[in-house]
């Protein structure tokens, strides 16, 4: 598992941010940008060269499964690791993310081995 | 507060008139037609005694003070725990630097607790989409009993906002606004390993 990937966590709350910042970086993941909506996390993933999006849900403008639709329909960013970390916990949630094509989802609150267990998951995988 | 009925000289020339009507008619009526007239009678006197006290309700206290000031203090709550959070996950961020001069069991300890402090910080994230429903809950309440109070009193009052829906229009609104509901309360959601048996499914 390459951990010198870019990672782009998006999430409306900075706080939220800092923390899965500081968790990543315990993971020794150093590489992360942020952004707070899907609409600017869309248009850092166009510019940037990334391997793994960790992105919420409930934002504004673009919520996080508007962003990973625009991703998966992306021609370059269709094969990209795709993570939801949310509050949103109702099966038809999970299910539109897996149709949407995510590659795993977390609930909040979360701790820090889920985190890490689905990290080495999808990136094994990618 | 007005309640639509008329009031001053041109009420009691209506009341007046009507009166002078009924007592008129009193004598064509047979007993039942009667009876059936002073139900109403009473009918139009409790609707107009209704609107009276719905126009007496205040609204104006409720619109312009109550849920603001309860939404300022929500808004301010969540101000709060999001300083006091970040103050605490600047301690964590000192103590993880203070861990490089650590070594061994210390080390692997300290590194446990602070991450533990950080997954318990995240609590701020879910507090403030829970307030946020409240916010939203408090002001649909606020343009509904608006619009209560004005059809009570017959008069759309000039400073009674618009009733506007809780939620644009679904023909509007991505999926991804749609499902957007927030936190679940507890057991009404699923958890992290159903969701994890929920995607294996897919599989």
């Amino acid at each position: 598992m390459d951990k010198n990937i870019n990672v782009l966590i998006v999430d409306d709350y900075r706080t939220m941010l800092r923390i899965i910042r500081n968790l990543l970086k315990q993971l020794d993941f150093n590489n992360v940008d942020e952004a707070v909506d899907g609409q600017e996390a869309l248009a850092k993933l166009r510019a940037g060269n990334f391997g793994l999006v960790i992105s919420d849900w409930n934002m504004a403008p673009m919520t996080g499964l508007d962003l990973l639709k625009e991703v998966r329909a992306d021609q370059r960013l269709k094969n990209m690791p795709f993570i939801m970390i949310t509050a949103e916990s109702k099966t038809e949630n999970v299910v539109a993310a897996k149709q949407a094509g995510v590659s795993n989802y977390i609930v909040k609150p979360f701790n820090a081995e889920t985190l890490r267990e689905k990290i080495e998951k999808v990136l094994v995988h990618a | 507060m007005p309640d639509g009925t008329p009031q001053g000289p041109e009420g009691d020339r209506i009341e007046a008139t009507v009166r002078a009507v009924l007592t008129s008619m009193a004598g064509d009526l047979t007993a039942k037609e009667s009876a059936l007239l002073a139900e109403l009678e009473g009918l139009g006197r409790t609707i107009a005694r209704a609107k009276a006290e719905i126009a007496a309700l205040q609204v104006e206290d409720i619109r312009d003070a109550h849920i603001p000031s309860a939404t300022d203090e929500l808004d301010a709550i969540v101000d709060h725990t999001a300083h006091a959070t970040n103050e605490i996950l600047d301690c964590c961020e000192t103590l993880e630097q203070m861990q490089a001069e650590l070594s061994g069991d210390a080390a692997d300890k300290l590194q446990g607790a602070v991450t533990r402090i950080y997954e318990a910080c995240s609590f701020q994230d879910i507090t403030g989409q829970r307030i946020g429903k409240v916010v939203t809950a408090l002001k649909a309440i606020e343009a509904r009993i608006s619009a209560i109070v004005s059809a009570a009193s017959g008069m759309p009052g000039p400073e009674a906002p618009p009733v506007v829906a809780a939620k644009p229009l679904d023909e509007s609104r991505t999926e991804g606004q749609k499902l957007a509901n927030g936190p679940q309360l507890p057991g009404a959601g699923v958890s992290q390993s159903e969701i994890d048996r929920l995607l294996a499914s897919f599989d």
